[in-house]
């Protein structure tokens, strides 16, 4: 077990399977952002980079052609870059990719891995700030993985290389550069299996992506006041693991759901419906959702601040939530 | 494939669209549908220059394609009704009917998807190695659609094996603004020039003459094979007279074969369908007239197909309806 980063644990995935499968191809530009990680990419380039793409400027027509190519078998790693260039390629996700098995009578899927970075980059303004988990989660037919922390990136984006289903696979832009210990071996975690990062009896908070570093942020400035909050990282939406959710609401009562997405019809929403519907009997309060407010992003740090979810707000949802607040009027 | 047997192709796929055409007008089934009559002569000679290993990629008028590619009319008929033993368990219908036993990897009905996933599919051939080609079928609407052009520039950066083929058959079509189907709306008055700027061979082809579609297919998908990079056919259709509405309907109404010979048949508002356009009456003259066919052996050759279509009809009928709860299988695998 070594100290890696988000970016180490994706070449990891990455080599692993150019040595496993001889067709295996990676394309896309900027596959480790443009932070100093970047740089990171040199040595796995010179390796493998017959089998490594740097396509134009298309999104719409290189993710049909990762999906075509899927379909004729081929396994495929894609990245789209920040999840915004993602929306000209939405038609082939939506509309091809995602139907494809379904409308084939289950005798064809495109089972490619599609790769996009989502969150707000502090000034990175209307068109590069984009989270848009619940834009497709409202998609029928796609795994979808939000993994936070290089040691559960490495083992999901193996299983959805793996998995004989098309997946998206969104991480922030600020991850790659994120360290912990990490297995030198492979291994998979299965989708559909979020985790608890920390355990809590008074208050649940669910949480995806970089809004897990908050939510255990604000676990910590809780804990303080002597409201222990447990801490749920989904891991993936497409599945979605609803049984460690509503158990642990079951335990403590009390729900707050961080999302970096927008509210409406936002990952935070689709939580907070799920925890009513199945598990309204365990809350002793409304589920507070915590997500990014419902409006473009203003290119300066202090208009994004106010519109973003962070760490503070979990915390006074929290508290809210446990009674030890008053409601704001 | 001999030329008796291209002509029977084009006739089972003639007589299955127009017992399309009545299942529809019988309330059987109620989605929106595109016919192939009038393209019959370029699928047909098409399928017939590829091999079993060959990839497709085809789009909302696929029903000529797949069944020229020698699918079952019975489960294609099935299909369409949204039978559970159809192709593609009914949940394909007419808009996605697809068969992969025979190389088809989708059926888009999003314009510019085929060409788009065709692409991939040359990526994924050229990738593994081997010989095998990829098809990419659109029509001219397609051309209209960034993702098209996007797709041409990688097949041919990538120099991928994709067979580019766009039927056009906006020739003499009402348009939007003639109250019919949307249609071909450029500023490119020449839709060749497009897979010319980026370096793409192409040939425009008469799309009614079955036997000049299948020299320059077979030289296409040659050019394939040997890994030169992409091709593009151009093949120019007659526009269906049915095709011109919203609602295909069948003005010309059931194929006469008799007008392959009978002269005196041939009369009235669509005497030039039926005398230069329609290719499979064209095609029969032209085996009649060369003596590859005698005028018994084209009536027989029409009453099978008709009789394979009305068997594949009764089946389709008779096929059972998919359990409403089905819906949610083979959302994933």
């Amino acid at each position: 077990m070594a100290t890696k980063n988000y970016a180490d644990a994706m070449l990891d995935v990455l080599s692993s399977f150019m040595e496993e499968d001889p067709n295996f191809v990676v394309m896309g530009n900027e596959v480790l952002g443009i932070g100093p990680e970047a740089m990171q990419f040199g040595a796995f380039q010179e390796k493998y980079g017959e089998r490594i793409y740097f396509p134009p400027c298309s999104e719409a027509a290189y993710s049909a052609l990762a999906a075509g190519a899927a379909m004729c078998g081929q396994r495929i790693f894609l990245h789209l870059g920040l999840a915004p260039f993602a929306y000209p390629a939405f038609s082939t996700i939506a509309s091809e990719v995602a139907t494809a098995r379904q409308g084939s009578g289950g005798r064809v899927s495109a089972p490619a891995t599609f790769h996009m970075s989502h969150g707000l980059l502090h000034g990175g303004a209307a068109q590069h700030s984009e989270s848009p988990m619940g834009m497709f989660w409202n998609v029928a037919g796609i795994e979808i993985v939000v993994p936070w922390g290089p040691a559960d990136l490495k083992g999901l984006l193996r299983t959805a290389l793996k998995s004989d289903n098309p997946s998206l696979v969104i991480t922030h832009a600020f991850g790659y550069g994120a360290e912990d210990e990490v297995p030198d071996e492979d291994y998979e975690i299965p989708l559909g299996q979020a985790a608890v990062k920390r355990e809590g009896s008074d208050v649940t908070i669910v949480a995806c992506s970089m809004m897990v570093v908050a939510a255990l942020e604000a676990a910590q400035t809780l804990a303080g006041e002597g409201i222990e909050a447990e801490v749920v990282d989904l891991r993936t939406l497409v599945p979605l693991d609803e049984r460690t959710i509503l158990d642990s609401v079951a335990k403590t009562g009390h729900l707050v759901i961080a999302d970096e997405g927008r509210l409406r019809c936002g990952v935070a929403s689709e939580i907070a419906a799920t925890v009513s519907e199945h598990g309204f009997e365990s809350l002793k309060a409304p589920p507070a959702r915590v997500a990014r407010m419902d409006a473009p992003v203003p290119g300066n740090q202090i208009q994004e601040a106010y519109l973003a979810p962070s760490a503070e707000k979990i915390v006074a949802a929290a508290k809210q939530a446990v009674g030890q607040a008053p409601a704001p009027a | 494939m001999n030329k008796t047997e291209a002509l029977e192709s084009m006739l089972t796929i003639r007589r299955f669209e127009e017992a399309v055409v009545g299942l529809f007008g019988d309330h059987e089934f109620m989605t929106h549908f595109h016919l192939y009559i009038g393209q019959e002569s370029t699928g047909v000679p098409l399928m017939a220059a590829l091999g079993p290993d060959d990839k497709l990629a085809t789009h909302h008028r696929n029903h000529g394609h797949i069944l020229a590619r020698g699918a079952d009319p019975k489960l294609a008929l099935a299909e369409i009704l949204g039978r559970e033993n159809g192709i593609n368990r009914g949940a394909g219908g007419t808009m996605h009917m697809s068969d992969v036993d025979r190389g088809f990897i989708s059926t888009s009905a999003i314009v510019g998807g085929s060409i788009s996933l065709a692409t991939g599919a040359g990526f994924a051939l050229k990738t593994r190695g081997g010989d095998a080609v990829a098809v990419g079928l659109f029509g001219d609407g397609a051309l209209e659609e960034g993702v098209s052009y996007e797709s041409l520039n990688l097949g041919a950066l990538y120099s991928l094996p994709v067979v580019y083929v766009c039927e056009n058959n906006s020739e003499g079509a009402l348009g939007s603004a003639g109250g019919g189907f949307p249609t071909s709306v450029s500023a490119v008055d020449d839709l060749t020039d497009i897979p010319k700027t980026f370096g793409i061979p192409v040939e425009t082809v008469d799309g009614r003459d079955a036997d000049a579609v299948l020299d320059v297919a077979t030289r296409a998908v040659d050019h394939c094979r040997r890994r030169k990079g992409p091709f593009f056919i151009h093949a120019v259709t007659a526009r269906f007279a049915g095709t011109q509405p919203l609602w295909p309907t069948l003005p010309t109404g059931a194929t006469d074969i008799s007008m392959a010979w009978d002269d005196s048949a041939v009369s009235g508002e669509h005497e030039q369908w039926y005398r230069e356009n329609d290719p499979v009456l064209r095609y029969a003259r032209q085996l009649l007239g060369a003596g590859e066919l005698s005028q018994d052996e084209l009536t027989e050759l029409d009453a099978r197909a008709r009789e394979r279509i009305a068997e594949a009809r009764r089946f389709a009928l008779d096929s059972p309806r998919p359990t409403p709860e089905s819906a949610l299988d083979n959302v994933f695998a």
